[in-house]
């Protein structure tokens, strides 16, 4: 049986039929969840998109954090649920608590959109087992709030820990340790900023999201 | 003093990076304000503030919700820091 995914909807998400599109064209089963509803539908894994939830206002991700669904991905994710939080879905997910750090207006204050290379640096979460570790994958960007930070105490725990599962090969943002993407200690929720569900095909531009987004397929499947 | 008794208070929420997170806002004001003319400008920060007004039963209480508040949702402790005026009577 294909594996259930669940793309959160948020007022202000934009990236939810591509995250569905995607999850399609690997042979995973893709729903939205509603955000208003207090629930996860039984899903095997979700994403939380990217976009503007709630206009992203006050911060990104600060009221999106109350929404009814967000419990339950709170609940899911502690009884070992694959999440993945992709753009504004990695800062819902650290406005939440669900990942430590947080992320900040971009060095330069520009709005970044281009395609970056990415490196796997651990493939040990449920957004990289499938991937090779150290191969380079091009994956587009497209944010202003990407600059990653947390204290110091954190970046050695993450790094001791290895949870710092992507970085950047050259720095767009001025994330502390070129940080991309990083894991939660159990290693079931990722956070990044680039789109690996914008490179599922060479009409995008690229394929290297495949492995990433295959990766949580299978993690959706041994969760099934 | 509302109906039933409990007291309205103004409250000034000033929202600021903390102090070693980088500010690229403030640091591009920063670096403008030469251009225009205006010189010995340093230490540049761009914050938010936020104001309402706040039923309590004391000034006390007022405080310690106001903190609460900031603590959960207005700020992110991960970057940012509040500074909290509370005041007896509503703004105007």
């Amino acid at each position: 049986m294909a594996p259930r995914v669940g793309v959160v909807q948020f007022p202000g998400s934009n990236c939810e039929l591509d995250a569905l599109e995607a999850v399609r064209l690997l042979g995973g089963d893709a729903e939205i969840l509603w955000h208003g509803d207090a629930t996860v539908a039984g899903v095997d894994a979700v994403i939380v998109p990217g976009g503007f939830a709630h206009g992203d206002y006050l911060r990104p991700g600060a009221i999106a954090r109350f929404s009814p669904v967000m419990t339950s991905v709170m609940e899911f994710a502690e009884s070992g649920g694959p999440v993945v939080g992709i753009c504004n879905g990695f800062q819902v997910l650290t406005e939440a608590g669900m990942l430590p750090g947080a992320l900040q207006k971009n060095r330069g204050l520009k709005f970044l959109c281009t395609t970056v290379e990415l490196r796997v640096d651990s493939t040990d979460s449920v957004l990289t087992s499938e991937a090779d570790l150290g191969a380079v994958l091009r994956v587009p960007i497209n944010h202003f709030e990407g600059n990653y930070t947390c204290s110091p105490e954190t970046l050695a725990e993450l790094q001791a820990n290895e949870q710092i599962v992507l970085r950047y090969v050259t720095n767009p943002n001025g994330s502390v340790d070129d940080i991309a993407g990083i894991c939660n200690a159990g290693r079931n929720v990722v956070g990044l900023m680039p789109h690996p569900e914008r490179a599922v095909s060479d009409l995008l531009g690229s394929q290297d999201g495949v492995p990433l987004l295959r990766s949580l397929l299978l993690g959706a499947t041994a969760s099934a | 003093m509302c109906d039933d008794g409990r007291m309205l208070f103004s409250v000034l929420v000033e929202v600021s990076l903390r102090e070693g997170v980088a500010d690229p806002q403030g640091a591009t004001i920063e670096r403008s304000l030469p251009h225009l003319g205006f010189d010995g400008v340093r230490g540049v920060r761009v914050g938010k503030s936020i104001r309402f007004d706040l039923e309590a039963a004391d000034e006390a209480s007022a405080r310690a919700e106001v903190a609460d508040l900031c603590q959960r949702f207005l700020t992110n402790p991960v970057i940012e820091d509040a500074t909290i005026t509370v005041t007896e009577g509503a703004h105007r």
